[in-house]
């Protein structure tokens, strides 16, 4: 048997095909990238090699909107841990605790999850519509015909406008994972609660959530990477207008390399987001650790 | 207190019904408006119920609009999708988690080390790379991009899931004359099959709804999927919302049958990566 589980050439059969796509598409392009980074290139040709100066220039050409986009995608990372989360805790407190129809809201909260986000992207932009749209005519019923606007193409309303979705499209996920650990509870420490005379409020505030602390920073983890890396919803909504408005970092990058061919600068904006994720995954990691030893 | 209780039950209920609705009537009125021609949005029917049911919107669509050409081609880049990396994942899992060899768990890091990677970072070389190998605008400048990032995922769940298999169904295996691919394909691999729908699931999900790659490596029509060619359907109906309602629903519809056919197994393989993270 041992000499079986040995057999080197059963062994590369099973993991060289995986491995080498894996190798090829997904680890050597951060190589590639980084390269890239260090060039003025127009896509054509070779470039010429100019050092660090695409990153230099990254934050020092502030009309290319590049800083604007990174305070957006926090901005962004804001919305979803600090509203969106909530929300989803909420429910997925409520839904654990065994409510009537607890399978049906489930089910229902979680579809936008599974939707495409072109089909979500288009359909806002109908809810969006200045004339014909749900958000803007409901407003006129309600007798608030002061407040509606072209919410995507205003400076002022455009980034809220475009992130909205993506906060109602998530919601629905954090919520099943909050609410899938809030179930793995043991229901003996509820019952004990409730003979000690426990409102549901407290239940929640003393038990449930320290107990899904857990599952609570993989969520934070998820929302605030997921917004540094958001690209579809700004894409489809706004493409990152009227004016950098509602530019996130993956926008900008997709049209400088794309639109405006300057494929170095947009190599160094896709470098600067890999460093991003990977640090802040790990800062938020300690950052949460830390408070647990408190 | 037993009233103070029922009314508290009136508010939950109160919240839970409203979120109900916001989060279902955005697509409840999709499938309205997809019914619905220009005169009768425009004429102020925006949200009620459409006078007449217009299935040529339909028609519109998915014929002249192509989204039938589109809703093919997404078959086929998800399916092959799908398969190869379903199959891929599941022989290298089996080598890193059941076979001895002294690489094993680095080559398992390396692939994990995929989950916390951007594709965004990917997207400029991969762009080139396919252009030098003239793979862009063909099936596999999506396939191969998709197979390669839905490999960690895959790897993750299959490893975690093959590492609760007892020896002793391979060693019996052995025994009985089983060579070591007889014992992958006929013993463990029926085992996983609950792995498998979920990775199945997972790559689904996430290649059937794919934009960025799609957009970046597909500009001729006949290769567009669901995603890029419902962006386009959009530009070119730009004022028309009958028959690009009627693409998103066309587009959606899929999905909804598969979480309506499988709720929860869809729930816990969202879940399923996040649940040992």
């Amino acid at each position: 048997m041992d000499k079986f589980l040995a057999d080197k050439k059963a062994i590369c059969v099973f993991v060289l095909p995986a491995f080498l796509i894996f190798a090829v598409i997904v680890i050597a392009p951060i190589f590639f990238s980084s390269y890239y980074s260090t060039l003025r290139w127009d896509g054509f040709g070779n470039g010429a090699f100019i050092g660090l100066q695409n990153f230099v220039g990254l934050f020092t050409n502030t009309a290319d909107g590049f800083p604007k986009s990174i305070i957006n995608s926090f901005i962004l990372a804001g919305l979803s841990v600090f509203v969106q989360l909530p929300l989803a805790l909420f429910f997925a407190l409520v839904l654990a605790r065994g409510i009537k129809g607890e399978v049906f809201y489930r089910t229902v909260y979680f579809i936008p999850v599974i939707l495409s986000t072109v089909v979500i992207g288009q359909l806002w932009m109908k809810i969006y519509h200045p004339s014909f749209g749900l958000l803007n005519i409901f407003l006129s019923t309600v007798g608030l015909k002061s407040l509606t606007h072209a919410w995507l193409g205003s400076t002022d309303t455009a980034l809220f406008a475009a992130f909205i979705p993506s906060v109602w499209q998530y919601i629905g996920y954090h919520m099943l994972l909050m609410y899938a650990s809030a179930k793995s509870v043991s229901d003996d420490i509820y019952e004990a609660a409730k003979i000690d005379g426990a409102s549901e409020a407290a239940i929640a505030r003393y038990i449930t959530i320290p107990l899904i602390m857990p599952m609570i920073k993989i969520c934070v983890i998820f929302a605030v990477i997921g917004s540094l890396k958001s690209f579809d919803l700004v894409y489809i909504l706004t493409g990152g207008g009227p004016v950098h408005a509602s530019e996130v970092p993956s926008t900008l990058m997709f049209n400088t390399i794309f639109f405006k061919y300057m494929y170095g600068y947009g190599s160094a904006m896709a470098v600067f987001i890999i460093a991003e994720c990977l640090l802040f995954t790990v800062a938020i990691q300690k950052l949460l650790k830390a408070e647990d030893s408190l | 207190m037993r009233r103070d209780g029922q009314k508290k039950h009136y508010v939950l209920g109160f919240f839970l019904g409203l979120f109900t609705i916001i989060q279902l009537y955005p697509l409840i009125w999709l499938v309205l408006f997809s019914f619905k021609d220009n005169m009768e949005i425009f004429g102020g029917n925006v949200l009620g119920l459409p006078h007449r049911l217009l299935w040529q919107n339909y028609n519109q669509a998915l014929f002249s609009g192509k989204v039938g050409l589109y809703f093919v081609n997404s078959c086929l880049v998800t399916g092959a999708t799908i398969l190869i990396s379903g199959l891929l994942s599941a022989m290298a899992s089996y080598a890193i988690t059941r076979m001895k060899w002294k690489l094993s768990k680095i080559t398992l890091t390396i692939f994990l080390l995929g989950l916390m990677l951007p594709i965004h970072a990917a997207l400029l070389p991969l762009f080139v790379i396919l252009r030098n190998m003239h793979l862009l605008n063909t099936y596999w400048a999506l396939i191969i991009p998709y197979v390669a990032f839905a490999m960690p995922m895959a790897i993750f769940i299959f490893s975690g899931f093959l590492q609760l298999i007892p020896r002793e169904l391979e060693e019996s295996a052995c025994l009985d004359g089983c060579n070591i691919y007889q014992i992958f394909f006929k013993i463990v691999f029926p085992l996983i099959k609950p792995a498998v729908a979920t990775v199945s699931i997972f790559t689904y999900l996430s290649a059937w709804n794919e934009l960025m790659f799609a957009v970046t490596f597909i500009s001729k029509q006949e290769f567009r999927t669901l995603t890029v060619g419902i962006m386009s359907l959009a530009g070119q109906y730009t004022t028309e919302w009958g028959p690009i309602g009627a693409g998103l629903v066309v587009a959606t519809l899929p999905t909804i049958l598969v979480y309506s056919l499988m709720s929860d197994q869809v729930q816990k393989s969202l879940t399923a990566g996040a649940l040992k993270g």
